[in-house]
């Protein structure tokens, strides 16, 4: 009786409780913390130490000219250091945490605990993608700080004239939240389809790092698949972050519009939350 | 009535795991739901939470269908076994659930007082002892106090004080006026504590009755001489060596019957089988 009328209401509460609950759990998870630290310590080495030591380190800079060094060192430019490390490598453990903190809560039982609590199958699903949500925001604003902090931190020690970033690195910055939020439901979508964190992070891994790279370096040989490779999840990403000003980091791709490359992952997120919500609210749960 | 099934079943493949199950539980009583390893307690469990679909037939939980807002937020449950993080405390968990189920995070230092886990609430779940988890998950089931508790197999992996004091939140519980659905494989446990008892066997429903009219006080003991004139007077009655076996409680007029007859009467009284040889009897597991 009644829940007829308080039907939206229900949800609504719903939805906010769960998102409650999830971020509860997500942000005392060390998982969380390990990973984004992890992350972190990737930027800041491959964005800063490493660049920092070549450019120190005098003549052999390899392909990249002492220029081009200082300007990827550059604080105005921190918004294409953030976005050149998500298509890979920062993809990849954006999608573990997300696959991790799915399917571990089949073996936990946890899902049994969620789904019996009293929201919707909807709602809880929708609590678990907003706390992750928050989850992911948080990581790209912190890659930022920290990106800017050795930015500036660089530039004074080395004594160039530098600026803050300007209203451009916005672009970089929703560039990068869109392939995080990719990688986020390739993570749940494959969570949820394996029923589990082992199999999800595998192949999650495998299809990040391992399979994307071997089907370019067919694409060389076959014309189509080439193709086919520039709007691959992975290859979205790359493009994406190619188009907003990433460079000179594996992933990184420049042959796409940023637009088409947008409209992609866009889809990707799309296909992947609907397809991991469908399924978990049809399937049985035992 | 709090929960009514009707032919409820659930098949996996083409075995009937669930087999046309109809049970009733009324407001206020406990009820248990008593049957061997693979009887299917757990799944007619999961399907009144709404956690697995029925095959055919149909449930109602609290006047609504299952797994429905409507009707999981006035139900808390455990199903085998509690499913929580294990890198949470224990009241972290509570915390978290409390939560999803809308319900005030003060109130999770009640309920752990209630299952006496109020002194170990900071500890990490992982670290929990067996009993100490099932505790947790009974805690969790007592969350914004419930109009109906479902603990399936509460007692698992509690010592013998654990049990006893179980039965006796399940009992203080009962005194409130809590309705309780119980299940277990344990006679003794449901014997103490439940007022009516719904016995599964192989996926079916073979008896629903109050633990009284199951134990059988309908059979009456009558010790006689000549016991072979007394066994023809008596109709539907039987022979176990020296004693009769009568499907019957009016011990009056059988008594009237046999003096008439000529027959010393030595003994009447109900014979009180336990319900162990009830359940062996009805499941055929003995
Ligand atoms: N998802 C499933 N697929 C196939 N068979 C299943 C599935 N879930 C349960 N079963 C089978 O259904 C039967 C009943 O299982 P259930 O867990 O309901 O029994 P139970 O009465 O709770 O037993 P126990 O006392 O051991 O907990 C078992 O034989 C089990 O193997
Ligand atoms: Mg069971």
């Amino acid at each position: 009786m009644g829940s007829g009328v308080l039907g939206s209401g229900v949800l609504g509460s719903g939805v906010l409780g769960s998102v409650k609950a999830e971020l509860l759990r997500l942000w005392k998870w060390p998982a969380t913390w390990v990973l984004i630290g992890v992350w972190l310590v990737m930027t800041l080495t491959f964005g800063y130490v490493f660049n920092y030591l070549a450019l120190n380190g005098g003549a052999d800079t390899r392909d990249l000219s002492q220029q081009q060094l200082i300007s990827a060192m550059q604080p105005e430019n921190v918004g294409a250091a953030v976005v050149r490390g998500l298509p890979m490598f920062g993809g990849a453990i954006i999608l573990v945490l997300a696959a991790l903190a799915v399917g571990s809560g089949y073996g936990w039982g946890t899902w049994k605990t969620t789904l019996t609590a009293g929201p919707r199958r909807v709602s809880a699903m929708a609590g678990t993608l907003g706390a992750l949500g928050i989850i992911v925001v948080v990581l790209v604003a912190l890659t930022f700080v920290v990106d800017l902090g050795a930015a500036v931190a660089v530039a004074s020690a080395e004594g160039w004239e530098w600026s803050l970033p300007g209203l451009g690195a916005l672009e970089a910055l929703g560039a990068s939240l869109l392939i995080a939020a990719m990688w986020t439901a390739f993570g749940v979508f494959l969570g949820v389809v394996t029923r589990g964190p082992a199999l999800a992070v595998g192949l999650g891994l495998m299809w990040a790092i391992v399979t994307e790279n071997l089907l370019r370096g067919v694409g060389a040989l076959l014309g189509p698949v080439e193709s086919l490779t520039e709007v691959l999840p992975g290859g979205s990403a790359g493009n994406l972050a190619g188009a907003v000003g990433g460079s000179g980091a594996p992933g990184v791709l420049t042959n796409l519009g940023g637009t088409t490359a947008a409209v992609f992952l866009a889809g990707y997120v799309v296909v992947f939350l609907g397809a991991a919500t469908l399924l978990k609210v049809r399937r049985d749960l035992v | 009535m709090i929960v009514t099934t009707e032919k409820l079943t659930k098949r996996y493949g083409d075995r009937a795991v669930v087999d046309g199950v109809s049970l009733s539980v009324r407001r206020g009583e406990v009820y248990g739901f008593l049957g061997p390893n693979g009887a299917g307690k757990t799944t007619t469990i999961r399907m009144l939470l709404g956690l697995v679909r029925p095959t055919a037939g149909s449930a109602r939980v609290l006047g609504e269908p299952p797994g429905t807002p409507g009707a999981l937020r006035r139900v808390g449950s455990l199903i085998e076994g509690p499913g929580f993080y294990p890198y949470l405390s224990g009241r972290d968990n509570l915390r978290v659930h409390a939560a999803r189920r809308g319900v005030a995070g003060t109130h999770v230092e009640a309920v752990l007082e209630q299952v006496d886990l109020a002194g170990a609430a900071h500890e990490k779940f992982r670290r929990y002892s067996l009993g100490m988890k099932q505790r947790l998950g009974v805690a969790a089931a007592l969350l914004g106090r419930p109009e109906l508790l479902i603990l399936d197999e509460p007692t698992n992996g509690l010592d013998p004080a654990g049990m006893a004091d179980m039965r006796d939140l399940v009992r203080a519980l009962a005194a409130r006026g809590q309705t309780v659905l119980l299940s277990s494989h344990l006679l003794g446990e449901v014997e103490e504590v439940c007022d009516r008892v719904g016995v599964i066997s192989r996926g079916r429903l073979v008896a629903e009755n109050t633990v009284e009219q199951l134990r059988g006080d309908t059979v009456l003991l009558v010790r006689a001489d000549p016991i072979e004139k007394a066994h023809v007077l008596i109709e539907g009655s039987s022979v176990h060596g020296d004693v009769l076996h009568v499907r019957q409680t009016d011990a009056g007029s059988l008594v009237r019957t046999l003096v008439r007859a000529d027959v010393d009467v030595r003994e009447v009284r109900p014979l009180r089988r336990t319900l162990e040889e009830v359940f062996f009897e009805m499941t055929g597991a003995a």
